[in-house]
């Protein structure tokens, strides 16, 4: 039923995204090493969480990448450049990660000798939780993804000039594969990472509850890259409403699906009331750390369930696009929250710090700098996938 | 044209999706908004084509979505941290974490059941279920593999001939004209629908009677029934013996329980002394035991004319010269174990309970043969000097 004409061209981005991406990294990054030098512990957990937040969405794109091939979805074709865009964070978290092993002692409470002397706890999580098989996972981890992110979007780009169909099969098989490497590698990042932070406390929710932050993340930041390039006429007059509202409605389920599984976590330690299991939340619950947990529910949850409750909400290019930035800023706040309490001077209260606030700027700067670095190099539509005329025709 | 059957509208049926979308294009740019289109699965971009307006079905889902909150939300509240609330796991009374799932399965229950019982509802035109495109060869290829467009006559451009043309124009397989059914056409209550009930009720109630009193006790669904545990009153295989409750070792005593030495004999040789004083509260306690236990029989007075006197055999007076001869040990003794046709009361009364009846039939006794002398002292400790 294809009535649409289809002729691409590719139009390069604006050279000043790319200067703007440039210039938010440097002068974040300035200022984050003028806070190493401050206060070095605060600024090592701030660089955490904005490395977690990094991994967040390159690593939840290259899910929705895999995702769109195993289900055969038509309508996220022709956008789906933007997540392999985004992926392109996934070989520079190899760079990202250094900082963090080296000042992993600033970190991880477990990394310490003497801590392990006198701790049955460590001693027993020891054969996990120690600093050899540490780097080794992480390497592992973010070769995989790298090594995922190469071949996927190689043949993807592959197909633009030689329009091979067995290329898709090619990618399904692989998107097969990674999937199930996300799901472990993904548990276990969020386990090492940020569980690992407070290695007495365990929660086997919290694989999911991190992967459910990922996929939001990851679908805020596709979906402002989309909506502003629609708006500045990157896409053809053949992206409608209805594309816009299938992104909605993923972000509507996965803001709904970070309830169910933030809330299962809290309810079944809540109910069973276990001192080993509820100290963690009574951190969270000290002092200004109290605000932010219900904050985090407002942000996180009922404002953005309520923006994108009705149909025409999730079909309005500005309401989510404002919903979207929203929501990326909501999955900072979560990683921050997840994170930051671990803190030595934390643990009894939120003190406020100019610290908080530049790491962001420089991760900002470093996706949008990714982004359009990747852009240059490919065509901003797939136009030799199978699929792409019934994604450009794609209707509710 | 048939002046007894109206006309519902004008059916045609089309190959392919395109056809239809492109058919439900020209009709709406036509002009007809009482139109309708029926395929076999969803075609997606048909809203737009058809120029319908966004459903109102979402206003029943939410209504019936915040009437579940409200209804689990209120009950539990009422019930659990109002009429009757109980200490659950030292939580507070009113513990929303614990109430959130129920009232999230509450939330999604009637709202997804409302919202598809509605659009059943508005679909088949219940409760009548007579849509006039029933039972038509329209129908029948539309939900095979058709793709059907019907222009209704209650459309305001409605002209059956012109129509006709307009439908010819878009080179369908088939027209049709649907009329209306004629009254009762369509009984909802017909043999067959009834039929059909019956043998739902049948197998459903069939299905739950086998799952719950055949299946549950089947392996591997009886698995939470066979524990590896000790239930009372059972047998168990843990124990060598085979019991599960386990017989006390020989010469074991019950807490609170001292043994009767002379338990079944007729004519004991020697019996118990009584080891209590006839003090105040202890007579204060025989009265009351012997008007539960005794007096049903012997009468509140022992002179054995309760309401039972006349049966065989009566039941006898405790003034009986044998019955005052017994040594206190003797009365205890067929209190405990009874006498003829007395049973037994040693498991309803206790022992000092016993000794103090025992002690309060002295009391009786004496009572019912007290002399002169025992009246002047009763008046004396009265204060009074009536009898004399």
């Amino acid at each position: 039923m294809s009535q649409t004409d289809f002729h691409y061209q590719k139009k390069e981005l604006p050279a000043n995204l790319s200067k703007l991406g440039i210039l938010l990294f440097v002068v974040g990054a300035a200022l984050s090493l003028t806070a190493f030098f401050v206060d070095q512990e605060r600024a090592i957990f701030n660089y955490l969480v904005t490395y977690m937040m990094i991994v967040s969405i390159g690593l939840g794109s290259l899910f929705l990448i895999a995702l769109e091939y195993i289900a055969g979805a038509d309508w996220s074709t022709p956008i789906r450049r933007i997540p392999e865009f985004f992926a392109m964070l996934l070989p520079v978290l190899l760079v990202l990660v250094v900082p963090i092993l080296i000042f992993n002692h600033d970190l991880f409470h477990w990394a310490h000798k003497e801590a392990l002397a006198d701790d049955k706890i460590l001693q027993g999580k020891a054969p996990y939780l120690n600093e050899s098989f540490f780097y080794i996972r992480t390497f592992v981890f973010i070769g995989l993804w790298s090594l995922f992110f190469f071949v996927l979007t190689k043949n993807s780009r592959k197909q633009d000039e030689t329009k091979d169909q067995s290329l898709t099969k090619k990618n399904i098989r692989f998107s097969a594969i990674f999937i199930i490497v996300f799901a472990l590698s993904l548990t276990f990042t969020a386990i090492d990472f940020m569980m690992s932070l407070e290695p007495h406390w365990f929660s086997t929710i919290y694989g999911v509850y991190y992967f459910a932050g990922t996929v939001v993340a990851a679908l805020a930041a596709i979906t402002i890259a989309v909506v502003k390039l629609k708006e500045k006429g990157y896409f053809g007059t053949w992206m409608t409403n209805d594309h816009l509202f299938s992104l909605g409605a993923l972000l509507f389920a996965f803001i709904n699906f970070w309830a169910y599984i933030a809330f299962s976590q809290f309810m079944l330690i809540w109910y069973a009331d276990l001192p080993e299991e509820t100290f963690w939340f009574l951190t969270r619950w000290n002092g200004g750390w109290m605000f932010i947990s219900l904050l985090l529910i407002v942000v996180h949850f009922l404002v953005p369930y309520f923006a994108l409750l009705t149909q025409p909400s999730k079909m309005n290019p500005k309401r989510l696009k404002f919903i979207a930035v929203w929501l990326l800023f909501a999955h900072l706040l979560d990683i921050f929250w997840l994170v930051m309490p671990n803190m030595g001077t934390m643990k009894n209260g939120y003190v406020f710090s100019w610290i908080d606030l530049v790491f962001p700027i420089a991760g900002l700067g470093l996706v949008i700098f990714v982004f359009t670095f990747a852009a240059k190099k490919a065509n901003l539509i797939p136009i030799g996938d199978p699929k792409i005329k019934r994604g450009i025709d794609f209707h509710l | 044209m048939n002046n007894e059957k109206k006309l519902y509208g004008i059916a045609a049926t089309f190959k392919t999706p395109d056809e239809i979308i492109k058919a439900a294009k020209t009709t709406s740019s036509a002009g007809y908004i009482s139109f309708d289109i029926n395929t076999p699965y969803p075609v997606h971009g048909m809203d737009g084509a058809m120029k319908l307006k966004p459903s109102k079905l979402g206003f029943v889902t939410l209504i019936m979505g915040l009437t579940g909150a409200s209804i689990a939300l209120l009950l539990m509240f009422y019930t659990m941290s109002i009429e009757y609330p109980i200490v659950i796991g030292g939580k507070p009374f009113f513990a929303l974490p614990a109430f959130i799932p129920i009232t999230f399965e509450l939330t999604v229950l009637l709202a997804t059941l409302s919202t598809v019982g509605t659009m059943i509802a508005l679909f088949f035109r219940l409760p009548d279920n007579k849509h006039p495109l029933h039972d038509t060869e329209y129908m029948k290829s539309v939900s095979n593999d058709k793709f059907g467009l019907v222009i209704e006559s209650e459309d305001e451009k409605f002209n059956e001939t012109e129509v006709l043309n307009f439908l010819k124009k878009l080179n369908p397989l088939t027209t049709e004209l649907v009329y209306f059914p004629q009254e009762e056409a369509y009984p909802i209550l017909q043999p067959k629908f009834l039929l059909f009930l019956i043998s739902v009720a049948i197998v459903v109630s069939g299905g739950t009677y086998f799952s719950l009193n055949k299946l549950l006790i089947i392996t591997p669904f009886n698995w939470m029934m066979d524990q590896e545990k000790v239930i009372p009153q059972k047998p168990s295989d843990i124990f060598a013996d085979g019991r599960g409750m386990q017989l006390p070792v020989n010469g074991t005593v019950a807490r609170g329980f001292i043994p009767y030495p002379y338990a079944g004999q007729t004519n004991p040789v020697e019996v118990l002394a009584n080891p209590t004083l006839p003090t105040k509260e202890n007579l204060e306690l025989g009265k009351a035991k012997f008007f539960t236990y005794c007096s049903p029989c012997h009468g509140y007075f022992a002179d054995g004319d309760s309401r039972l006197r006349g049966q065989f055999p009566n039941p006898p007076t405790l003034h009986s010269k044998r019955a005052k001869d017994f040594s206190d040990g003797m009365i205890y003794h067929i209190i405990t174990n009874g006498q003829n046709v007395m049973p037994s009361y040693s498991s309803q009364i206790t022992r000092d309970e016993r000794w103090a009846i025992v002690n309060y039939v002295r009391v009786l006794q004496r009572a019912k043969n007290a002399s002169d002398q025992d009246l002047i002292d009763m008046n004396k400790e009265a204060g009074s000097n009536v009898a004399n």
